[in-house]
């Protein structure tokens, strides 16, 4: 059986003038994937009519590292360290589904000290992420000030991250059965420290850019994605929220304590890039609210359930978990043969799907917005290349 | 060289002049100048990020800070992030798109040997040194800012003692940049080596061999 492979090739233009009053000529440029606003190595293959863009194809495989053939040659505490470099803001949120995959599979329990500091851990990651995001998105539209004010934030926690854990950015800190090592004396008193310190920065946010006039001419009714579009390709995490799904597995499958906490699921209305905007800034709000009602009450115990020493065995099946990051559902898919190395390791990223639905809303654009777009989806391109 | 020093005082008629090598001034303007590239493909890139544009970390202390995003106007390529084959080309025409001369910072595990994807990956490249001349390696994954600025200081040491105009970007061994003084690399890989061997012993469960494993099998 053979089939017709669908290439670039096989891309055709138009003759000039066929749906414009003016005589135009379309043609293809480049974007990327060296290029400083596609955050990364992504590239884009634009279909242009002058400056309104007709066609986005995304082109990927610049940064695809085999991560899940490494992951099949690893031991499963070894896949750990490999998930930090997929989507590297959301670090811990991908440690933490590899985990819950790997304890479900070989019937590992935690105790509830270990879930607290993992739900903690993961709500001070989504900050860091969400502050990263919003200098970046301030950066895209032409504003350096947010990119400073941004990053100041998230320094903050990266300090809190690298007293307990090591590490700035790639974490390895959740493994099946627990933690890499208990939290650091002083991270209950600087996590609240940076939670009585972010409250009115968020506030800060507000009035420095989101009620801005040219931001949100920008932002709003740009790239209106609907709700049945984001559910048709796929999209999660706060993409899919703004365009008024309220679809989240903090809330509707609750892993970790998120069970016992109480937060709003942020939802937008339009789905156009300014409800993707505000729902990030929302979600900062909630995230504050999660980590105070569980940073008092962190249970004692140990920090990890069973010996390192010994292999994992998860007995043979398909096992499938996923969870929240700051960007979107991550699933995790683990084949296992009985042995000490999954047969097939499969991760399902959120950003490879978010990237798809800019094929559909970047459409009769015009470029400068397409940055825009792109920037409000917040794509991470190695998550997408894996 | 000192020319900071040496210079004149305005007005001071005994010593308005000052005699230096043209190959010293040049490089010296040359060292304080460098025009980096935003080239960031994965996890080193937020890092670089982090050094060169943000808050905290200042970089145009060491004038560094014009940040370009066409290598035609940038004469430093900071290769921050995972080179796999796909985008070795890329790489490879960024670099000679850029101008004479020029001058290649590798930063990260990835850049210098594969880092955490050296096994069993089918694409990354073993470090970047097959694809471009590199003149500083930065270790660590990702480095922190504070590596990055000390990869920066090391290239301009090695631009003001190791160039001439008649050899513009001519470069000696790549240089680890955080090699601690009074130490050389075959040391630390014997102390490495060491620490190995007594500390980090895995066992893997299939062959019960540490050492093979540790080598990658």
């Amino acid at each position: 059986m053979s089939v017709k492979v669908k290439t670039l090739d096989d891309l055709t233009l138009p003759p000039p003038g066929a749906d414009s009053p003016l005589s135009t000529q379309e043609y293809f440029i480049n974007m990327g994937p060296q290029h400083p606003a596609t955050h990364g190595v992504l590239r884009l293959l634009l279909r242009l009519d002058g400056e309104n863009v007709r066609e986005v194809i995304p082109v990927l495989g610049y940064i695809h590292r085999g991560i899940e053939k490494i992951g099949e040659n690893s031991s499963y505490r070894q896949t750990i360290h490999l998930v930090d470099r997929l989507d590297y803001l959301s670090a811990l949120m991908n440690n933490w589904v590899v985990s819950m995959v790997v304890e479900r599979a070989a019937g590992i329990e935690t105790n509830d000290r270990i879930e607290y500091i993992r739900t903690i851990m993961a709500e001070l990651q989504r900050l860091q992420s969400h502050t990263l995001w919003w200098g970046v998105i301030g950066m895209d539209l032409g504003a350096f000030t947010p990119f400073l004010y941004g990053f100041r934030d998230r320094e903050y926690a990266t300090d809190i991250f690298e007293e307990t854990i090591g590490a700035r950015l790639t974490m390895n800190y959740i493994q099946p059965g627990g933690l890499m090592n208990d939290i650091h004396p002083n991270f209950v008193k600087r996590t609240k420290e940076f939670l009585e310190y972010l409250k009115p920065k968020i506030d800060e946010y507000d009035e420095l850019v989101s009620g801005n006039a040219i931001i949100q001419k920008r932002l709003v009714n740009i790239g209106i994605l609907s709700a049945e579009d984001a559910i048709s390709f796929g999209t999660t995490g706060p993409v899919l929220r703004a365009s008024g799904v309220p679809y989240d597995l903090r809330k509707i499958e609750p892993y970790g304590v998120y069970g016992k906490v109480e937060f709003d699921v942020a939802v937008g209305q339009a789905g156009d890039s300014w409800d993707r905007y505000i729902v990030r800034v929302m979600e900062m709000r909630e995230s504050v609210k999660i980590i105070e009602q569980l940073i008092d009450n962190i249970p004692e115990g140990d920090y990890m359930t069973v010996k390192v020493a010994k292999a994992i065995k998860p007995p043979e099946g398909r096992y499938y978990g996923h969870l929240e990051t700051a960007r979107g559902v991550i699933g995790c898919f683990i084949v296992s043969d009985g042995k000490d190395k999954p047969y097939r390791f499969h991760l399902r990223t959120p950003n490879f799907n978010n990237l798809w639905c800019l094929t559909k809303i970047a459409k009769g654009w015009k470029i400068a917005d397409l940055v825009a777009i792109a920037s409000s989806l917040d794509i991470v391109i190695p998550d997408i290349d894996r | 060289m000192g020319i900071e020093q040496t210079a004149p005082a305005p007005g001071d008629s005994n010593s308005n002049f000052l005699l230096t090598t043209l190959d010293d001034v040049v490089s010296w303007a040359r060292k304080n100048s460098l025009w980096p590239l935003t080239f960031g493909t994965s996890c080193c890139a937020i890092e670089m990020m982090m050094a060169t544009g943000a808050s905290r970390h200042d970089i145009s202390r060491f004038g560094a800070e014009v940040v370009r995003a066409t290598p035609r106007q940038a004469d430093l390529l900071i290769v921050a992030g995972t080179i796999v084959k796909r985008m070795a080309p890329v790489l490879r025409r960024l670099y000679e798109q850029m101008a004479e001369p020029r001058y290649v910072i590798a930063t990260g595990s990835c850049t210098i040997s594969g880092g955490p994807f050296i096994y069993h990956s089918y694409t990354t490249l073993r470090g970047i040194s097959d694809v471009v001349p590199v003149d500083v390696f930065v270790p660590g994954c990702p480095p922190r800012p504070e590596a990055l600025f000390y990869g920066i200081l090391t290239l301009q040491k090695l631009i003001q003692e190791e160039e001439t105009i008649g050899k513009p970007g001519y470069r000696r061994k790549p240089v680890t940049a955080a090699l601690p003084p009074n130490m050389s690399i075959d040391e630390i890989k014997e102390e490495m080596a060491k620490l190995l061997e007594q500390q980090a012993i895995v066992k893997d469960p299939l062959k019960g061999d540490s050492t093979e494993f540790m080598r990658g099998r």
